[in-house]
């Protein structure tokens, strides 16, 4: 319970930190980053076995962030962590910089896989899945995918393909926040039923409140019992989860902040933290 | 061709345990169903699913494997493109794609399956090494070449029986131009099926009293330039013959490197720009303007612009 508050907690402190960033340079995507906080938190502070002082340790967890547009998030994470100096964050975006646009991993220390165009990474997922279960490896493989990524057919066939194979050792995880670049994804491209999606699919389905750090720790623990089959985290979510003005507005996909709203951003999200 | 290709592979699963294969529901056909039957648990047939084989491919490649790709080049080079530049080339996986039924050798299945522009494509994505087998020695010596290169690989695999024009000792070296015959009037630089033709039309210009220069490109990248330069220095006029669009291929690399490095009379034979269609293969090269005649006609208009040129 403590873990979980002090997650939370920490995923708010992520979202400052990604609005200073995106706010310096003017360019990064808020919306899908905020969305993401609590699960890239979990993921990296309780869930994945890393070790920050050996990025490339064969025997760590892989975690491939398939939406490639919440590399701010990722970022943070990734320089709290250790794997990098958090002075570099200061640097996002701009040339010379290890920390590009989208994740590369040739790049970034802890970045497993370069990423940034929707579809790619569950499919990159199962070829990591297949390589552990082949060197009998007992490490997993987390994938982090955007709802809107969804719309994107190669998703479905990487998830053929891990129901195939049974990768038993593969959790997907979708940021269902309701929200693509152009609106709403029920309005762009309908996804629901998503759960009854991913079940005729072969998958093993959980749905849980993405910005909740007690449930996602049960349910990533879930998937790792669950064993037979891969399974997929349907985590419910709010893009731009934690500024009034920017929750479940398509407009915050991609735009930064002026002046007066990267204040009222800044002010309502040290707000939040006091209340967590 | 492919045969020689699927018992490569074979051999090369057995030499090296890392490999595995992947292919996409054309294992009849790219022959990896022999390596399929003798390592059923390193072989993943993943269906018709071209990109998604290309990022499961990455993520083995990641995972510390020398995965294989295979279906027909077409496929990996056009369908699977964008997976190829952004989970193979900018990520620098370490991807080894076989692209089969490379140019026009599945003749009769038609220009829809007819691979006319895969080099343009591959050669423009910066860190892919891009190779095309002349004959099944070829494929042989490359497979395992290849294997051992540390990085992306895109590797033109014919469907057709082709003229074996190597020795079994014939060595491959990644990026080495191979000079199979001297001559110093004119250079014939030939890739895959093509460079079995140069040499037929070598035969015949020197009955004609012309002494030609035969080299065979199977890396069209990186491209060798030394040698390049020093065989067109030598002749002063030079002739290219690929199974694929005159644009963007060998005679695309050829033109690029000359027009800096030594400028020179060129004359490209390849597709000239246009869609193909179906037929016998050997009468479908003739057919559009990849035959032996074709080259000796290139040869000797090139030569004569060698005079005409300042």
């Amino acid at each position: 319970m403590e873990l979980a508050l002090e997650l939370t907690q920490k995923a708010q402190k992520f979202r400052i930190n990604v609005l200073d960033m995106v706010y310096r340079v003017q360019s990064g995507h808020l919306g899908g980053s905020f969305s993401a906080a609590e699960i890239i938190t979990t993921l990296l502070f309780h869930q994945l076995r890393l070790n920050p002082a050996d990025p490339n340790w064969p025997q760590r967890d892989r975690f491939v962030l398939s939406k490639g547009h919440a590399a701010p998030m990722l970022y943070v994470a990734l320089a709290e962590r250790g794997f990098f100096p958090k002075k570099d964050l200061e640097t996002f975006r701009q040339i010379d910089s290890h920390l590009q646009g989208h994740p590369d991993r040739l790049k970034t220390p802890g970045v497993e896989m370069t990423s940034g165009v929707l579809g790619h990474g569950l499919g990159v997922g199962v070829g990591l899945a297949l390589a552990a279960r082949l060197d009998e490896s007992s490490h997993r493989v987390y994938v982090l995918l955007g709802d809107g990524e969804l719309d994107a057919g190669i998703v479905w066939e990487a998830a053929l393909t891990a129901s195939k194979y049974k990768l038993d050792n593969l959790t997907a995880i979708v940021d269902r926040n309701g929200v693509q670049l152009d609106g709403p994804t029920e309005a762009i491209m309908p996804l629901d039923p998503l759960r009854d999606k991913w079940l005729s699919f072969g998958w093993h389905p959980i749905e849980v409140d993405g910005h909740n750090v007690l449930e996602l720790m049960k349910t990533l623990d879930e998937a790792i019992r669950m064993g037979v089959v891969p399974t997929v985290i349907i985590a419910h979510t709010v893009k731009g989860k934690g500024v009034s003005f920017m929750e479940n507005d398509s407009k915050w996909h991609g735009r930064p902040p002026n002046k007066e709203e990267y204040e009222t951003a800044l002010k309502e999200l040290k707000g939040g933290l006091t209340h967590i | 061709m492919r045969k020689a290709y699927g018992e490569a592979l074979v051999e090369l699963g057995a030499a090296n345990r890392d490999v595995v294969v992947l292919d996409a529901d054309v294992s009849a056909s790219t022959q990896t169903w022999m390596f399929a039957q003798r390592y059923p648990e390193r072989f993943f047939n993943l269906g018709i699913t071209e990109a998604n084989m290309i990022n499961v491919a990455a993520g083995l490649a990641l995972g510390g494997k020398i995965p294989f790709v295979n279906t027909f080049a077409f496929l990996i080079a056009l369908r699977a493109a964008e997976q190829v530049r952004t989970c193979v080339a900018y990520s620098r996986t370490n991807v080894k794609m076989a692209a089969a039924y490379g140019g026009l050798s599945d003749s009769y299945d038609g220009p829809t399956h007819h691979s006319i522009c895969d080099l343009a494509v591959m050669r423009s994505l910066p860190n892919i090494t891009v190779l095309v087998a002349a004959d099944s020695i070829e494929i042989k010596k490359a497979v395992p070449a290849v294997a051992e290169h540390n990085g992306p690989v895109y590797l033109r695999v014919s469907r057709a029986e082709v003229p074996v024009i190597f020795r079994e000792g014939h060595k491959l070296e990644i990026g080495k131009g191979v000079l199979l015959k001297d001559g110093d009037d004119v250079t014939l630089i030939g890739t895959g099926i093509m460079v079995a033709r140069c040499l037929d039309a070598a035969e015949i210009l020197e009955k004609e009293g012309v002494k030609a220069q035969v080299l065979e490109m199977h890396t069209l990248k990186p491209f060798d330039m030394e040698l390049l330069v020093k065989c067109v220095k030598e002749t002063g006029a030079v002739v290219t013959a690929e199974e694929h669009s005159i644009i963007g291929g060998l005679g695309g690399a050829v033109s690029e490197a000359l027009a800096e490095q030594h400028p020179t009379p060129i004359e490209r034979i390849g597709i000239k720009d246009t869609f193909t269609e179906t037929g016998p293969y050997f009468a479908l090269l003739d057919k559009y303007d990849l035959g032996v005649t074709d080259i000796v006609r290139a040869a000797n208009k090139v030569m004569r612009r060698k005079d005409e040129e300042p």
